[in-house]
Formats: C-alpha cells, sequence, structure tokens
C-alpha cells in the first residue's frame, strides 16, 4: 500500500472515536441531502406527470385573428379608438396534414395528432351542461394522451356515432356506457350520440367537460369539412416542449404552445422548490466541511510531533500533504455510503408512512443510482476540500520544532 | 584535502545561530567543525552550549544563522525545503534523545519509516532489511509491538535500527542513551559501534555522560556556542 494511503488509514483507525464521530456527522448531513433529493425530485416528476397526464406537450393552432385598423390616423384626422377586438371563430389550419407532416420531423418530437376542438352543450333529461368537443384520430391521439389506460368503463371507440365522456361529466349527466345524449354546438349543429366509454384524467376541468368523438365527427359538428383546428405534439423530453414549440411556430408561422408556458406559474413553483433545497443542500455541505476540516485541524495539532518527526526522518512535505487529503476524502466517501444507505432508508420509511386513502405514496421518492454516485462524489470532493488547510499546515510544520523537547 | 579519500564527509565553516527577534539567543556563535567518513565522533558540552542546535543544522532540520555547511559535496544552506529534504534522505540517518518513534507504527513499520516515507512504497526488500536489522539490535520477537508496548532501550535500539535502515553515511545521535540505564546505554553504544565498524558509518553522538564521550574516537567539546576543544581519543575506553 502506498505510504500515504497506509498513514492515513492507520491514523483514521487509531483514532476510533473522533474517526466514529465525524462519520457520524458526515452521513447524518448526506442522509439530508439524499432525502431532500430524492422527496423533492419525486414530488416534482409526479406534479409534471400529473399535470401532463390532460393536457399535450405543445398545442399547435391557428393564430388568433389580429385586429385590424378601421381608420388609419393622419395629421388631421385624431382618432380616440384605434383597435376594435375582433371576434374569434373557429377555423382550421391550413393544410394541415402538410404541417403535420411537416412537424413530425422536428427534432425531438415524437408524435403528432390532428384534432378539431369546439365549445358546446351537452343535454340529457333536465340536464343540459357545457362541454369541450374534441375531435380526434384515435389512433395517433393515444400517443398524445393514453385515454384507452384512462378508461373507467366502456370500451376506446369513437367511431359511427360513438363516443367518450369524462366521467364527472357522465355522472353529472346521469349517463353510463350505451346511453345516448344529444349535443348541440356553438355551430348551431345538432347530433345525438352514444356513450361508448368514460374515462377520467385526474384534472376536474377535462373530467367535467371532454366529450372525445371522431375527427370526422367533430368536422361535421363545427362545419369544417375536412379541417383541423389544432395539431397537438408530444416530445421526448418534456422540457423541451418550450424549444420544440418556438422551433414549430418558426416552420409553420402558427401558434404553439407548450405545457411550460401553459403551466407557468407551476413550473416557477418547481424551480423555487429547487432553489430552496439547493440552499439547504448548499449549507449542509458547509456544516460537513467545517466538520471534516476541525477534525482533521484537531488531528495536525495532535500529532505535530509525529509529522515532525515523519519529516525529520525524510518524508516528503508533499507525502504529509497526501496523508491528511486522504483522510479528508475517506471520511467524505465512508460518511457518504453511510449516510446514502441511511438517508434511502428514511425516504422509503417516509414514503410508506403518508399514503393516500387509495394506498398510493403521497410523497413519491425518486431514488436512482446517479444520485447516490453524484453524493458520493461530491462527499469526497467536500472531503478533500475541507482537508486542504489542515494538510497544507501539516505539510508546512517545522520538524525541527517538533524534534525539540521531546 | 583536495583528494576524495581525505575530503570531509561533513563541513561546518563558521556556523552562526540565533534564535528570538527582538531579544536574540545566540545559540551558535560560529562554529567550525569538520568529520571524516567513518570517524566516531561525541559532541559534550554543558547544558546550553549549542549541542542540539549544532545537530539540527547539520541534520538539515534548521538552517544556519549564517556560514556554510557540506554534506559530501553539497552546500546545504543553499537548498530549498524539497532539496534538503532529498540530502537528509540520501545521506542521514537520526537517533533522537527521546527516540521519537511514531506510536501509530510498529517496531518494524517505525524502522522501514524512513525509506518508505520517502519512496513512497515498501518493497519486500526493505522489509527484509528492516527485519535484519531488528534481529541485529535483538528485537527480533518484538518486530510488530506497537512502539508504546516497548521498554525505553528496546525503543532506543529500535531508533537506531531505524537510523541505519537507509545505510546512510552520516549517522546524528543526540543523547542516545540520555534517558537509559547502564546497562541499556551501553548495549545502544556497542551497537552504534559495532555498525560503525562493520559498515563503515560516521557517527556523531551528543551525550553528556564521560563514559560515553571515552568510548569514542574523537570528542569535540562546545562551550557557550563555541568549539572549545576538539581532540583524538587515543585509547577509546
Ligand atoms: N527554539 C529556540 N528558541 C530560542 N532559543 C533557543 C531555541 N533552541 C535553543 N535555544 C537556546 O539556544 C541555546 C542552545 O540550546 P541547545 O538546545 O543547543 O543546547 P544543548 O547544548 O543541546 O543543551 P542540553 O544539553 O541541555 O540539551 C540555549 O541557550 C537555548 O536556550
Ligand atoms: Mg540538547
Amino acid at each position: 500500500m502506498p505510504f500515504a494511503w497506509f498513514v492515513a488509514l492507520r491514523y483514521l483507525r487509531d483514532a476510533k472515536g473522533q474517526t466514529a464521530l465525524i462519520l457520524a456527522a458526515v452521513s447524518v448531513g448526506v442522509s439530508v441531502i439524499v432525502f431532500l433529493s430524492a422527496l423533492i425530485t419525486g414530488l416534482q416528476a409526479s406534479l409534471i406527470e400529473k399535470t401532463l397526464g390532460s393536457q399535450p406537450h405543445v398545442t399547435v393552432r391557428v393564430p388568433r385573428e389580429a385586429p385590424r385598423a378601421l381608420v388609419e390616423p393622419s395629421a388631421e384626422t385624431a382618432i380616440a379608438r384605434n383597435v376594435q377586438a375582433t371576434s374569434q371563430r373557429l377555423r382550421s389550419i391550413d393544410q394541415w396534414p402538410l404541417v403535420m407532416a411537416d412537424l413530425e420531423r422536428v427534432a425531438g418530437v415524437t408524435a403528432v395528432a390532428p384534432l378539431v376542438t369546439g365549445a358546446g352543450f351537452a343535454l340529457r333529461a333536465d340536464a343540459k351542461l357545457p362541454i369541450a368537443v374534441r375531435g380526434i384520430d384515435a389512433e395517433r391521439f393515444l400517443s398524445i394522451l393514453d385515454v384507452r389506460r384512462s378508461l373507467v368503463a366502456g370500451r376506446y371507440d369513437v367511431a359511427g356515432g360513438n363516443v367518450l365522456v369524462a366521467s364527472t361529466l357522465a355522472t353529472d349527466l346521469g349517463v353510463a356506457t350505451g346511453d345516448k345524449i344529444r349535443i348541440t354546438t356553438t355551430e348551431g349543429v345538432d347530433d345525438t350520440v352514444t356513450v361508448a366509454g368514460v374515462f377520467t384524467l385526474g384534472n376536474e376541468a377535462v373530467d367535467s367537460t371532454w366529450v372525445l368523438t371522431s375527427l370526422r365527427h367533430a368536422q361535421s359538428l363545427y362545419a369544417l369539412p375536412g379541417g383541423a383546428t389544432s395539431l397537438e405534439l408530444k416530445v421526448a423530453d418534456v422540457f423541451e416542449a418550450e424549444r420544440v414549440a418556438e422551433e414549430a411556430h418558426d416552420r409553420s408561422g402558427l401558434d404553439a404552445q407548450s405545457w411550460m408556458k401553459r403551466n407557468a406559474e407551476l413550473l416557477a413553483g418547481l424551480s423555487a422548490q429547487s432553489g430552496s433545497k439547493a440552499v439547504i443542500q448548499f449549507f449542509v455541505v458547509v456544516a460537513v466541511a467545517l466538520g471534516i476540516a476541525s477534525v482533521l485541524i484537531v488531528s495536525v495539532v495532535q500529532k505535530s510531533r509525529e509529522i515532525g518527526i515523519l519529516r525529520a526522518v525524510g518524508t516528503a512535505p508533499r507525502r504529509v500533504l497526501a496523508v491528511f487529503l486522504i483522510q479528508g476524502g475517506v471520511l467524505g466517501l465512508l460518511g457518504s455510503i453511510v449516510g446514502s444507505a441511511f438517508g434511502a432508508l428514511l425516504s422509503k420509511l417516509f414514503e410508506s408512512m403518508a399514503r393516500d386513502p387509495n394506498g398510493a405514496p403521497k410523497f413519491p421518492i425518486e431514488l436512482d443510482l446517479s444520485l447516490f454516485a453524484a453524493t458520493a462524489a461530491l462527499a469526497t470532493g467536500v472531503g478533500l476540500l475541507a482537508a486542504v488547510i489542515p494538510a497544507r499546515r501539516a505539510a508546512r510544520l517545522d520538524p525541527a520544532r517538533a524534534i525539540r523537547n521531546g | 584535502m583536495a583528494d576524495a579519500a581525505g575530503r570531509p564527509l561533513l563541513r561546518v565553516e563558521a556556523a552562526v545561530k540565533e534564535y528570538g527577534e527582538r531579544v536574540k539567543t545566540v545559540a551558535l556563535a560560529g562554529v567550525t567543525v569538520s568529520l571524516r567518513a567513518g570517524e566516531f565522533a561525541a559532541l559534550v558540552g554543558p547544558s546550553g552550549s549549542g549541542k542540539s542546535t549544532l545537530l539540527n543544522l547539520v541534520g538539515l532540520l534548521d538552517r544556519p544563522t549564517s556560514g556554510r555547511i557540506w554534506l559530501g559535496d553539497t552546500e546545504t544552506t543553499a537548498l530549498d525545503e524539497s532539496g534538503l529534504t532529498a540530502v537528509r534522505a540520501r545521506m542521514l540517518g537520526f537517533v533522537f534523545q527521546f527516540h521519537h518513534l511514531l506510536p501509530a507504527f510498529t517496531a518494524l513499520e517505525n524502522v522501514m519509516l524512513p525509506e518508505w516515507g520517502d519512496t513512497g512504497f515498501a518493497s519486500q526488500a526493505l522489509r527484509r532489511r528492516a527485519a535484519e536489522l531488528l534481529r541485529a539490535v535483538g528485537l527480533a520477537d518484538r518486530m510488530s509491538y506497537r512502539t508504546t508496548d516497548l521498554s525505553g532501550g528496546q525503543q532506543q535500539r529500535v531508533a537506531v535500527a531505524r537510523a541505519l535502515v537507509r545505510r546512510p553515511p552520516l549517522v546524528l545521535a543526540d543523547e542516545p542513551t540520555g534517558n537509559l540505564d547502564t546497562e541499556s546505554s551501553v548495549e545502544v553504544l556497542e551497537l552504534m559501534r559495532r555498525f560503525n565498524r562493520e559498515l563503515g558509518t560516521t557517527f556523531l553522538v551528543v551525550t553528556h555522560d564521560p563514559r560515553i564521550a571515552n568510548a569514542c574516537d574523537r570528542v569535540v567539546e562546545l562551550v557557550d556556542g563555541r568549539v572549545q576543544s576538539d581532540h583524538q581519543n587515543d585509547a577509546p575506553r
């Protein structure tokens, strides 16, 4: 074994109490870091997953019609109110199959689906409820939102006058699979459809309004033969959605909105959460570093005579330096191993204790190897860094002074 | 003295050592002395006369305020810290008054230390050599003892073995028998004389003990930081 390693490990082993104490301190620090990371990462992942369970990553639609000035202001005519907001009407994306094919080629896009969406009412007996009609391409839409998996009754079928109704809406209308409902749209079209299935996506606004039908049926409901009012995109990395949206906009000239824009508040919340996590972790790291440094400084003082002897009999200063750097690194690494295990245990315990009534964890925990690897690297690095000052002090010790006076 | 055989192994020229910033203590007031290879010399003098100071300078543990020190062909006052460490590793062995063994190490590890700490590795050859030396100083059965579990005389013998492990041309010993009983003192002295005879190692031994001084080939006496006398012992012991 190299000399510096031998001496470092011997010193750590000989000072059992000190070593155990600082290892405990480092472990506690590391377990806090691991626990916090696992909890917050898991929490954020589940929040995002929930959010994206009922909305597409990117939605592309026709831009709002810009208001046009009726009269241009000139030197003679001053104008009190220049603009009157235009009322928006439902319009189809021009040549949408071409646009769709083009968007499929954008890097990071994994699926594109055409839709006709509009508002209307569902009527059954006394109930008349506002609905959001979504005409979908049954196959393509599944890769945007997996409604088939969210079915609570019936089957995934929107062909031939069949529709899928969101769960709360179904309850409010008092319908189940096989029942018929009447739909009137904002275009004044009326139709009767059959409920083929009921689904729930976990978002109240969606679950109380959505009615899914076929693209063709929606085209006729909104008098848009062959049209599509929007294209919905799925991307590989959800945090790339904004970039994809910008590119989609640049390519098609259409409005493209990412889930990130729509949920800016959520994202701001998440990033504030990440920020406070980072602050807490930073201070834990500082505390751990100070702990290691102070133990090593004490050790250098205690061992100054021995270090002087080492130096006097021919040990190079850089090897003395290494002895203490190694101690710092080893303390960090060992502490991170024990602490990671402890933090993982703590996380699992917490996860199993805080559960929803249905048994699902309230705070899903996300533990993975990269977290442990990163923590180990961090702790080792911090240990090394914390050892720099004590180690330099040790290496600079004057051998003659240590030798004098027995 | 131009020929290699006659060139001294150690040459101290007008070495001055002052301690303190404002109130100056003159520990050495200009010492000139040299040692030939193979000599076994005693350094004597009253307490505070500068013996340890001189040994520290020669041992390159401290730098003189002025003056020069040659070890072999190397003028050492011009060297930087790493240069000093290198010369120390190559040329010098130490036996300190308080043995200065490391309590964290076994006897064998202590003996291996000078080479191990310098090269960074413990070769099998080093291990063998260290074991051999411990056998030679009569500690064959104590090699794996921690030094704190050895008697004072045994510790001092380990220290002698440690000083010799790299076969240095010059061994500096500061009161190696200072806190040993008569019997142990004789043992340690015999040991050093034997290595002087068999390996030709040069010794400079600081001592208060007139019997030890009388057993040396040469006696240098310091008083108030100056060489008071320097004479050969015609009939050592
Ligand atoms: N670090 C120091 N700072 C100040 N003065 C010192 C220091 N070391 C030694 N001295 C002084 O230098 C002088 C010589 O000290 P030194 O240790 O060389 O004496 P010595 O001959 O070895 O004595 P002893 O036989 O008691 O060991 C003494 O007066 C001592 O007080
Ligand atoms: Mg002394």
